[in-house]
């Protein structure tokens, strides 16, 4: 295989032998669920010392969706919906997407909400938006290209979360004890170290912004390691990010949507953590136009997925983890997804 | 799923005992049968008459038959275009006649529009086994090693990017190629245990199966895993892993002892140019696992759904 730079074995394995000089026990949580996938691809939790721990946070945008949004969805039976492919799989109340689909509703995995879009062209559609802010500035771009040309078949089901907000409502629970975050490396292209800048001062913790590569993933433990007593936002992903972000899309986002408070799925309400469509779009805005609710799935009592999400346990600490909970059939929601923190560890890490 | 609805619908009722893509009914005559609904029909690298002719093929051969005959039967939506069924027919006996096939016979049948998606193709292929072969996936042992014969996951990343025209340019082809040469050349130079195709499902999932059938545990080491950068790169943006991707042109061979010029003999045919040893079989583990590039050994499971691309 054609491997890059930052997947050169000799380098990584130096990092992590270099970082066995420390001693002392520290836990970092990867809020990012790709970043949960690749440390589980390429074993990095159990290569890194012993005394290095790695937890996994709430960064899966299809596991923290209310899964009552399914039901909602395949009631509308005359209109086509489009998704990204992860959510075809997420149980409802009494089926899937995929079941939905098989039992004849017109629902189509896309690759993009400009997808969306050419689709609806000849029929009325709707894109179910959810993501953090790596994909909704791609979800707003739908939305004014619609506005523009007044197709008045497309509409979104917006569903997008905030990172910085959620990062703020879990390190303000105590029982949560990290001394560091791995920042999401795709979330923060969008919106540059800034709206991290409060950790450092609130918390007393530092974070650190990687790529996904293994070698960028050590690197960043590194980091954080080395400034563990001048605990600040870090940049080592610079390739991608810049620390302003990327206003182009920063200024997408807000001509099209408005923050509020939204509902987060094993955790609960989040104050100032989702977007909602602004008024002047609520043509496009699908919650309107079809009158959908949501409202939050009764949870197995037995899943622990809330804790999970929270960082304060591990998938396999759950009872259900790969007993009764699996890929094929999820209970909780960090199983529904494949960036899930147990379907992670289902893969990679049993 | 669909393994589990073949044995639970279909397997018992015909009374199947061994769910094989390819059976041999007397010792020495190998048939098979297979419907290909690929969708775009036409794709980089093939079409589905050409998927048609070398999925046969690899059917039959796998089990060290000489494929000879198919027969085909022709699902069309009414309006299909003439010159596109032209192409495709055209491009079914030029890969026969390279596979040194003949197709025999064969049925047309004509449906509403809307009733199928433009054209599917049923085929049976009928092949003739040399005495003395006997491919058996019991006769895997500890230290055989595995081979593949080029890249991996290939044909579908060529089937996703038509599909959802994602663009990529230069456009990635389907790997679709008739695999009897390749199967020759091992038969002839190495003590060959059991070969399959790596259709649906990709390599992971091949080795999965053989691992439950057999009791054995596979190593894949991932530092030799042959895949186009350009498929890494679409896996790692996409979310899929190249390991469960279906190829259409790629087998998976089980050897004992092996000529020491096997691999540069392989090289030098077109369809295995780039094949490598990937791995080997070993008592020291349960199940298939890969060894990464950072030497820790992970579990490759079987995935009972297919791949979904993921959000982000």
């Amino acid at each position: 295989m054609n491997w890059n730079r930052f997947r050169q074995p000799d380098l990584i394995l130096k990092l992590i032998g270099d970082l066995t000089e420390y001693k002392k026990q520290v836990k970092f949580m990867e809020v990012c669920g790709s970043h949960t996938m690749a440390i589980g691809h390429w074993g990095l939790r159990k290569l890194l010392p012993e005394n290095i721990i790695l937890i996994s946070g709430p960064g899966c945008p299809v596991c923290v969706t209310p899964a009552t949004i399914i039901d909602s969805l395949i009631k509308l039976k005359s209109v086509t919906i489009t998704t990204f492919g992860d959510l075809m799989r997420v149980p409802g109340s009494h089926q899937n997407l995929e079941q939905a689909r098989a039992q004849g509703c017109d629902i189509r995995i896309v690759f993009s909400p400009m997808d969306a879009l050419k689709i609806s062209q000849d029929r009325e559609t709707i894109f179910i938006g959810l993501g953090f802010e790596t994909t909704i500035p791609g979800i707003a771009f739908s939305i004014v290209n619609a506005a523009k040309n007044n197709n008045q078949n497309f509409s979104v089901l917006s569903l997008g979360k905030l990172i910085p907000p959620a990062l703020d409502a879990l390190l303000d629970d105590k029982d949560l004890k990290v001394d560091g975050l791995i920042l999401p490396g795709h979330v923060s292209t969008i919106i540059g170290m800034m709206p991290y800048e409060f950790i450092p001062y609130k918390f007393g913790i530092g974070g650190v912004i990687t790529g996904f590569e293994p070698l960028d993933i050590v690197l960043g433990v590194k980091t954080l390691i080395e400034n563990l007593d001048h605990p600040r936002i870090m940049n080592e992903y610079s390739r991608v990010v810049r620390p302003e972000g990327n206003q182009i899309a920063l200024d997408l986002i807000s001509e099209v949507f408005e923050i509020t408070h939204a509902q987060w799925r094993g955790i609960g309400e989040i104050p100032d953590s989702g977007l909602k469509i602004k008024s002047k779009y609520a043509d496009f805005d699908a919650f309107r136009k079809y009158d959908i609710k949501t409202s939050d799935l009764e949870e197995n009592p037995l899943c622990l997925c809330g804790n999970v999400l929270k960082g304060k346990i591990l998938p396999p600490e759950c009872p259900l983890f790969a007993k009764t909970c699996t890929p094929d059939y999820p209970i909780g929601p960090c199983m529904v997804s494949s960036e899930g923190s147990c379907a992670a560890y289902y893969k990679y890490e049993r | 799923m669909t393994r589990q609805l073949i044995k639970e619908v279909f397997a018992g009722e015909f009374r199947i005992s061994t769910l094989d893509d390819a059976v041999c009914i007397d010792g020495s005559l190998t048939v098979t049968t297979d419907a290909y609904v690929v969708n775009p029909i036409f794709f980089p690298g093939g079409d589905i008459g050409k998927l048609s002719i070398t999925g046969t093929v690899n059917d039959l051969c796998m089990n060290g038959s000489r494929p000879a005959y198919i027969l085909a039967s022709f699902i069309l939506e009414e309006g299909f275009a003439i010159d596109q069924l032209h192409s495709i027919v055209s491009s079914m006996q030029s890969t026969a006649e390279e596979a040194g096939v003949q197709i025999i016979a064969g049925d047309t049948k004509v449906v509403e529009k809307g009733r199928c998606d433009g054209l599917y193709i049923t085929t049976a292929g009928i092949g003739f086994l040399p005495g003395g072969i006997h491919l058996d996936a019991g006769k895997i042992r500890s230290g055989d090693k595995i081979i593949v014969n080029g890249t991996l996951g290939d044909h579908a990343i060529a089937i996703i990017n038509a599909r959802q025209q994602l663009g990529l340019t230069p456009a990635p082809e389907s790997d679709c190629a008739p695999l009897h040469e390749v199967i020759r050349i091992l038969l002839q130079n190495t003590n060959l245990k059991f070969a399959r195709d790596a259709t649906r499902g990709g390599v992971a999932t091949i080795l999965n199966e053989i691992c439950d059938d057999t009791g054995l545990g596979i190593i894949i080491d991932e530092s030799s895993l042959p895949v186009k950068y350009s498929t890494r790169v679409l896996c790692d943006m996409l979310g899929l892993d190249p390991l469960y991707l279906a190829n259409e042109g790629k087998l998976i061979a089980f050897i004992g002892e092996a000529n020491d010029d096997l691999l540069s003999l392989l090289k030098t045919y077109k369809y295995s140019y780039e094949a490598a040893v990937i791995g080997q079989c070993t008592n020291e583990v349960k199940g298939v696992f890969l060894r990464t590039i950072l030497g820790r050994l992970r579990p490759l499971l079987m995935l009972a759904s297919d791949p979904l691309p993921r959000i982000c």
